[in-house]
């Protein structure tokens, strides 16, 4: 009997094994996860499968834990500081200016992605070039209607063709909860890079790092590959 | 059924399952899971629902809570104390050949079970491994400077999967808590009867009716079942 049962009692390290295993598992989603991601965000887009990992979702991050309604009628946007005309503008103005369409990745640095996100508003460049830049200026920033964010470029980088003054996100205006009605889009650079909920615009005198670079982020957001001095040109329509 | 003489009116042997080391460990790293968990929720479908929170303050929750995770874990095996807890990790990652199989076919070849059964060892081994995935990769995730993109990428979506497979895992280690009281009861008193025992754990409890037959033969020691014993390495 215990002869025969042997091979039963035989002892196997399943646990260094399985363990080991899962370990490695994790190890090759870290190295590949970024390619099975985008294979699955193609196969099953941003509608409920995109709340399986994988899928397309935004992660929606506020600083001060709520957003900040402001109504489109309400909604003005200044823009102030060094330039020959100061100007606030309602969303009708904006809506009125030549609108710049764009599909872009919307890249976290935290590491989640969103492709193909389809975006339109007005270029930044445009309305730094009819406020009239005056010499000496040096740098862009950004204030929030939620009071506590900002940021900034510089002027290099705020006249990049891509760079976004956009009311309507994927088709339909900017959510609230996506920083409508209005933000700011930089798809070259990380994220934290695109207000949200943009209230002023200011041309000043020097690089005035925002919220998030206070916080320890980059002041340049660059993405990889993201040379900044190549326009993407994008279709204007 | 094979409860041997269950009406016997004599003492009933009490084993000690878990120590209080032991059980500590389980339960803050129970509530640390927990924590994991809720605040895991808003964080990942926040964006779905709209939903609107404190979501730095639920975000810092959630980092500190996961560096804390394997803290009671590894205090528990570390040092004199941790004696119960080494032999239990090396009880659960080493098997036997019966129990792969018992393991394979879903409980259907018979087995004289170990102190914990092969789905509890599984359980022990994953969860150990998912806390070192979710762990490095959640590092990844906050301390992202220091790592590529294609890994940040990487490590969020193997963050989400390892915390999705975690979540059924729990779920079903409470289902199986709730409908095995004895088992459950254990985690809080530290003890099981003999009777419990042989339903559950049979090999292990005839190992320790081995180990106390020497110096003290109990009344409940006697039915030595033949064969069934020699598991023990």
């Amino acid at each position: 009997m215990s002869q025969l049962s042997r091979p039963d009692v035989e002892k196997v390290h399943v646990g260094r094994r399985a363990f080991l295993g899962l370990v490695a598992l994790g190890a090759a989603g870290v190295a590949f996860g970024g390619s099975v991601q985008r294979f699955v965000s193609s196969k099953v887009g941003s509608g409920l499968g995109g709340l399986l990992p994988g899928g397309d979702h935004f992660r929606i991050y506020t600083i001060t834990g709520s957003f900040p309604y402001v109504s489109r009628r309400k909604y003005r946007l200044k823009v102030s500081g060094l330039v020959d005309h100061p100007a606030t503008f309602t969303l009708d103005d904006l809506e009125a200016m030549p609108a710049l369409t764009m599909v872009k990745d919307f890249q976290c640095v935290t590491g989640w992605r969103v492709t193909n996100v389809h975006w339109k508003g007005v270029r930044l460049s445009d309305l730094l070039a009819n406020a009239g830049v005056q010499p000496g200026a040096v740098a862009v920033s950004f204030d929030s209607y939620d009071g506590a964010d900002s940021e900034s470029l510089t002027l290099d980088q705020a006249h990049l063709a891509d760079v976004m003054v956009a009311y309507e996100m994927l088709g339909a205006p900017v959510t609230l909860e996506h920083g409508g009605p209005v933000r700011l889009v930089v798809p070259q650079m990380y994220g934290y890079k695109s207000l949200k909920w943009l209230s002023a615009i200011r041309v000043v005198d020097r690089v005035e790092p925002g919220y998030w670079e206070q916080n320890g982020y980059p002041v340049n957001g660059w993405l990889d590959g993201a040379t900044g001095n190549t326009n993407p040109n994008p279709s204007l329509t | 059924m094979s409860t041997a003489a269950p009406a016997r009116p004599s003492p009933v042997m009490t084993l000690v399952r878990f120590d209080a080391v032991q059980r500590t460990a389980h339960w803050v790293n129970a509530l640390a899971f927990g924590v994991l968990i809720f605040t895991a929720i808003p964080l990942y479908f926040g964006s779905f629902f709209g939903v609107v929170f404190e979501r730095h303050t639920i975000q810092m929750i959630h980092l500190w809570t996961g560096v804390f995770l394997p803290v009671p874990i590894l205090v528990s095996l570390a040092g004199p104390w941790g004696r119960r807890m080494r032999a239990d990790l090396r009880r659960a990652t080493v098997w036997t050949r019966r129990e792969v199989r018992w393991f394979r076919t879903l409980g259907r070849t018979p087995l004289d079970a170990d102190k914990f059964n092969p789905g509890q060892k599984a359980n022990i081994i994953f969860v150990g491994a998912a806390i070192v995935v979710l762990f490095a990769t959640g590092y990844i995730l906050q301390w992202f400077r220091f790592f590529p993109v294609s890994w940040r990428e990487g490590a969020t979506f193997t963050h989400d999967v390892f915390a999705f497979v975690v979540f059924a895992v729990v779920v079903g280690h409470i289902y199986m808590a709730l409908t095995h009281p004895g088992s459950l009861a254990s985690m809080f008193t530290g003890t099981v009867d003999e009777r419990w025992a042989a339903r559950n754990a049979a090999g292990w409890l005839n190992e320790e009716r081995a180990a106390d037959a020497a110096p003290a033969p109990s009344p409940g020691a006697a039915p030595q079942r033949p064969g069934g014993s020699d598991e023990r390495a």
